[in-house]
């Protein structure tokens, strides 16, 4: 077959196939019995559509690209392998950062190879294209900020950066806008720029694409960053729609697109269910002590605690445990014993059932993909409205390193930050253990007046070694 | 009426936009994350544009660019998958499951066991 028709027709059709696995495999990767084999479909498409990226290359140098790739797939497969189940949010950032900056190095080459390399007269618009300039700029921005953004998001899911609070510039509004619209500026002006003049102008926009990810991820606390991580997961497919613009590749623009719908969607649901807008997220700020809510004072007066003893005598005579995970669940690396402590107890006839808050964790169904690791049964996992109605008919829940998810004062003080927030209602219990290191506040920075109630006991320590004498206490009923 | 191409990729776009947005509103929360890591592995879909950028294999600029891009595409497609695959795998194992983690060690440490039921 002549390249020619390879070009015309075999290429477009393998593209147009791969297109379609992209489409099945999200599709599948919705529904829980067919997710894993949606995932290979997607991977599936992938490999095709490099296929199809090589014919349509026909006869080149292939060093680099082989070398590129196996590259690549080494340090790839080695994250990918190496993560503790744990640590998945942070690695979901990594990857989205250099999904990110490849769409804008993508861009850069191109621009690089028309314009400067070819040594090109006249403008950087009448070389390259009007069309393609301006995408070229665009994926350069959309990349850069992505791939900083994703960094910054990774250091704060590992509690870096001061602990991941909010870092708050002196006039930050000010600057970011200032640099948003230097950056569109310069992008404008490159368009326009004579070749040889646009350089400097495209690394202006390149530096500022990538100051601008790191200032507009910093000022958001650490509780936010699912949200931030799901937006600039929609940003690299932005970016990836882009740099299909540039290139002229329709299967980059459905597929950036289509990740880029998707990403926004799950930031969506994500602002839904802490009941905050989008740009109050992006805003950030959240979780700053600035006096003006919480209701009361920090300190608290009437905590009682308690040790594993107590609490498995109280356990004994329960007929039904409603566990809340939380953070700390992860941190710890609880799954696995926070499983061994409901099968103890189900083989005493306690019904037990989780309760997962949407916002648990560290990403929309964290909390999930945790326990299904320690094969805790996905029917038991029940989501806050199934089970917010039987808490009051729940004898004992217990929390594991949550906190502001289950404070009662969001539906009370409608001058708390987290007031409207939905909650788990665990306060409805008889008896509520809340497993926590310290009073330490949560993310949103306020008390939890739960710790006070009558019917709570604080059992202290890291969530492992308290389930751990949970579980010998019990075996020892 | 005829469409520039410029056109035709805004209405690909577009629709493509609507095709993402329809299908993640039914989406079980459980499946939220590995969505995510899903749905990021296929932006790395910029692999495509990446291996056209890196052809002559010549040490020019435009080259260097192309083959970082091709290293950073991949880490993403693969990784992306990968990962997206390691947490599929513990939703997919129900039904032997009762059955084996009866059997494993009940006191083995919790990483120790990640470790193990990740490499089976």
């Amino acid at each position: 077959m002549s390249q020619e028709i390879i070009r015309s027709t075999v290429v477009p059709i393998i593209y147009l196939l791969s297109t379609v696995l992209f489409i099945f495999g999200i599709k599948q990767l919705a529904k829980v019995k067919t997710a894993r084999r949606g995932n290979t479909i997607a991977a599936v498409g992938m490999l095709l559509a490099i296929i199809g990226a090589l014919l349509e290359l026909g006869i080149v140098d292939y060093r680099w690209i082989v070398g590129g790739m196996a590259l690549g797939t080494i340090i790839g497969a080695t994250f990918a392998i190496r993560v503790q189940m744990t640590s998945m949010p942070e690695m979901v950032a990594l990857f989205n950062g250099f999904g990110g900056i490849a769409s804008a190095l993508v861009a850069t080459s191109v621009y690089w190879d028309l314009v400067v390399q070819r040594g090109a007269t006249g403008t950087v618009y009448e070389a390259l294209g009007t069309d393609e300039a301006i995408t070229v700029m665009l994926s350069i921005l959309i990349g850069g900020i992505t791939f900083t953004g994703s960094l910054v998001a990774l250091l704060k899911l590992q509690g870096k950066l001061r602990k991941g609070q909010p870092i708050l510039l002196p006039a930050r509004h000010y600057i970011t806008f200032g640099l948003l619209f230097g950056s569109l500026a310069f992008g404008g002006i490159a368009v326009a720029a004579a070749a040889g003049d646009s350089v400097v102008w495209v690394l202006a926009l390149s530096s500022v694409s990538l100051i601008l990810g790191v200032l507009l991820t910093i000022p958001i606390g650490g509780a936010d960053m699912p949200v931030v991580v799901s937006l600039l997961n929609s940003y690299s497919g932005l970016a990836a729609s882009m740099a299909g613009f540039v290139i002229g590749n329709p299967l980059l623009i459905i597929a950036g697109a289509m990740v880029g719908a998707a990403g926004l969607i799950l930031t969506q649901i994500m602002c839904v269910a802490m009941n905050r807008s989008l740009l109050n997220v992006l805003v950030g700020g959240f979780g700053v002590a600035d006096g003006a809510g919480g209701g009361g004072s920090d300190e608290y007066t009437s905590v009682t605690s308690c040790g594993p003893e107590e609490a498995a005598m109280i356990l004994e005579n329960a007929e039904s445990v409603i566990i809340i995970p939380g953070y700390g669940l992860a941190v710890a690396q609880a799954q696995h014993a926070v499983r061994e402590l409901a099968d103890l107890l189900k083989e005493r006839g306690t019904k037990v059932t989780y309760g997962i808050h949407p916002v648990a964790g560290r990403m929309p169904g964290h909390m999930n993909v945790l326990l299904a690791e320690a094969d805790v049964p996905y029917e038991e996992l029940l989501e806050m409205d199934v089970i917010n109605p039987e808490f009051k008919n729940t004898d004992v829940v217990i929390i594991l390193g949550a906190n502001d998810v289950v404070n009662p004062v969001a539906t009370k003080d409608p001058s708390s930050p987290i007031a409207g927030m939905p909650i788990l209602n665990a306060h409805e219990a008889r008896s509520v253990f809340v497993v926590k290191r310290s009073l330490s506040p949560g993310y949103a920075g306020i008390k939890n007046e739960l710790f006070e109630y009558d019917n709570t006991m604080m059992i202290f320590g890291d969530a492992k070694k308290v389930l751990q004498g949970l579980i010998g206490e019990v075996k020892d009923l | 009426m005829t469409l520039g191409p410029l056109l035709i990729g805004i209405y690909v776009f577009v629709l493509a936009g609507f095709v993402g947005f329809e299908m993640i509103t039914k989406v079980p929360p459980t499946l939220h994350t590995p969505l995510m890591s899903g749905a990021n592995a296929i932006s790395g879909i910029t692999i495509v544009g990446a291996v056209a950028a890196a052809t002559t294999g010549a040490p020019t600029v435009a080259n260097i660019l192309g083959a970082l891009a091709i290293v950073t595409a991949t880490i993403n497609v693969v990784g992306g998958f990968l990962v997206t695959d390691r947490m599929l795998r513990m939703f997919g194992r129900k039904k032997p499951k009762a059955l084996k983690a009866e059997g494993a060690g009940a006191t083995a440490s919790a990483t120790t066991k990640g470790r193990e039921v990740v490499s089976k």
